[in-house]
């Protein structure tokens, strides 16, 4: 059998080779931070350090949590969309994020976790989703606003995850920013018919980015000289820009995209800085940002009473199907395992 | 407001039935409404079905009858004027896709006799030369995998634990008094309704048997209920739920979205 040093890259355990002592261990790591520095992507039977495991379980289970909690405050709207065309984007959206959930829980299987457990950790409150998710969609237009901030601060989160060390989590990226980017300039163009449409209509709008624009920014996490894991997973090549940094670059995408739209971005403090080519923005509300991570935000609750009565009011359902598959089973000529 | 408001737009009583066009504006709206009311109902579901494959896959089935509603409202006059400003009495859908979704089984119950009904009638549309021959081809590949989506969870329900045979039962049986309505010919659609009726009631009872349920004995239709969704006659829960749905657009007249 070949040892994992004997190996050019990470994979060297693909075909079976466990650690069994310290001395592997040491070999093996050598051989992932050579993959990793070579950019070269950890596939699932790669051995890997237990903390970037235990790091993008986190991650990734966080980011299939967002995407099913981010579900309600949109399905919210659902039954009200004001015009057929509308209400089927939302709703396709919607099933996307659902979608989106199921590539995250299955990229998180591959590390050894299940789906069931990452759901228990989560209706328990062990495990988090973004914080943004607990805000709520007063109005139409905050369907608009989602897409447009929300929507375009995590493709400015996530493009670059396209390129994470971690393969199945890479490659479940590359498939959700496409959709997402779609989301996102779906919600621009709602927000342009509303900024364009009657006074009421563009003050909808208004109101609507007066309230997402800085939750949106707390998207990317504390500041740089507060973020925990920033530099670890930086080093593993799962992050590859700092908080700061995608914060600065979604504010300067959308100066001009606010500008288009008709509306303005509710910060005084917002001018362009020539000398850093960059834009300037005034200074955010971590205190309202910690109280919101910490289940003190306007919908924490209820965000989370509603999927923990989903799961529970669907466990008879989801009971019948295991019973019925196991009367079933064999019965299409497919021994179970 | 008891009678329909014939000031509103696509609220008159299709009673022009001798008139070609009128007839199949009046059969356009009555399969659109079917379709844009029970889409509506199963986009109610988002965010809380029982496993996440369910959110994708009744969120599906949701879109892809929206998607028929709207080429069928067209048909009909404009699709946004005739969802969101029409009255209730003016609504021409069967009574059976209103019902509230209840638990999960009542929502599969529901959407197997639905789209059993729709499957036969889409197919029979498809093979024709009439004006829903060309909606009716594209569609009925959809409701074939409703009928099948609610096959299987009929079936997994029935043939699944106590509790799921219980409630998939009392499910079947509750809905069965609105499943008459679909087979009252609807003026504009020449299709051999009688025969469809036959085929429908042998297709459901084989699913139910699989599923190890009887076939509700009660009636398919009440004298109060024969037909009456088809002629705008509702039950308590549609307005609300039109309520729900229009209430935004109705907010801000002549608005564009």
């Amino acid at each position: 059998m070949a040892t994992a040093a004997a190996q050019p890259t990470a994979r060297g355990q693909a075909y079976g080779g466990a650690q069994d002592d310290a001395g592997d261990t040491t070999a093996y790591q050598r051989v992932f931070d050579a993959a990793v520095a070579a950019d070269e992507r950890i596939e699932p039977r790669d051995w890997m350090p237990d903390a970037y495991r235990a790091t993008l379980v986190r991650q990734i289970a966080q980011h299939a949590h967002s995407e099913i909690i981010g579900m309600q405050p949109e399905a919210n709207w659902i039954t009200r969309a004001p015009s057929l065309r509308r209400k089927a984007i939302l709703m396709a959206k919607v099933q996307d994020e659902a979608g989106h959930g199921l590539y995250l829980y299955s990229a998180a299987e591959t590390l050894g976790t299940s789906r069931d457990e990452l759901l228990d950790k989560l209706h328990a409150g062990r495990q988090k989703y973004s914080s943004i998710f607990n805000y709520p969609t007063l109005t139409w237009a905050d369907v608009g606003a989602i897409g447009w901030l929300v929507d375009g601060a995590a493709i400015t989160n996530q493009v670059p995850l396209c390129r994470c060390s971690y393969g199945p989590y890479a490659r479940a990226m590359v498939r959700i920013c496409k959709e997402e980017s779609f989301h996102q300039r779906q919600g621009y163009e709602l927000l342009l018919a509303l900024s364009k449409g009657t006074p009421e209509q563009h003050a909808m709008a208004q109101d609507a980015v007066n309230r997402w624009w800085w939750p949106s920014l707390m998207m990317f996490g504390p500041p740089d000289d507060e973020s925990q894991h920033s530099a670890q997973s930086m080093a593993w090549k799962i992050k590859r820009h700092s908080n700061d940094e995608l914060r600065q670059r979604f504010v300067d995408i959308c100066v001009p995209q606010a500008e288009s739209l008709g509306l303005t971005l509710p910060d005084p403090d917002l001018r362009w800085n020539e000398e850093r080519g960059h834009y300037d923005f005034g200074p955010i509300d971590w205190t309202e940002f910690w109280e919101v991570l910490k289940g003190n935000g306007p919908c924490n609750e209820q965000r989370i009473e509603q999927r923990r009565r989903a799961h529970e009011e669907g466990a008879w359902v989801r009971e019948a199907a295991a019973a019925y598959a196991d009367k079933h089973a064999g019965g299409n000529g497919e021994a179970r395992a | 407001m008891t009678t329909p408001d014939t000031t509103t737009p696509g609220t008159e009583t299709p009673d022009t039935t001798t008139e070609p066009a009128g007839r199949t504006t009046a059969a356009a709206l009555a399969l659109g409404d079917d379709a844009l009311v029970l889409s509506h109902r199963l986009g109610e579901w988002a965010g809380h079905a029982p496993v996440l494959e369910e959110e994708v896959a009744l969120a599906n089935i949701a879109l892809d009858l929206l998607g028929q509603a709207r080429v069928l409202l067209s048909m009909a006059g404009d699709e946004d004027e005739l969802a969101y400003l029409r009255e209730e009495r003016a609504f021409r859908n069967v009574q059976l896709v209103e019902q509230p979704n209840g638990d999960f089984a009542h929502t599969i119950a529901r959407q197997l006799y639905f789209s059993t009904y729709q499957h036969l009638l889409y197919d029979r549309l498809a093979a024709g030369d009439g004006p829903f021959a060309g909606l009716a081809a594209k569609a009925v590949k959809e409701v074939a995998y409703h009928r099948d989506h609610a096959e299987q969870w009929t079936l997994r329900l029935g043939d699944g634990t106590d509790t799921s045979r219980e409630r998939m039962r009392r499910a079947c049986e509750t809905l069965w008094r609105f499943t008459g309505e679909m087979f009252q010919p609807v003026d504009g659609v020449d299709t051999d309704w009688a025969g469809m009726e036959a085929a429908w009631l042998e297709s459901v009872g084989e699913v139910l048997r699989r599923a190890t349920l009887s076939v509700p004995e009660g009636p398919r239709t009440g004298a109060w209920s024969a037909g009456a969704g088809r002629q705008g006659l509702h039950t308590e829960p549609f307005g609300r739920m039109l309520a729900e749905m229009q209430h935004l657009h109705r907010s801000h007249p002549g608005a564009s979205w």
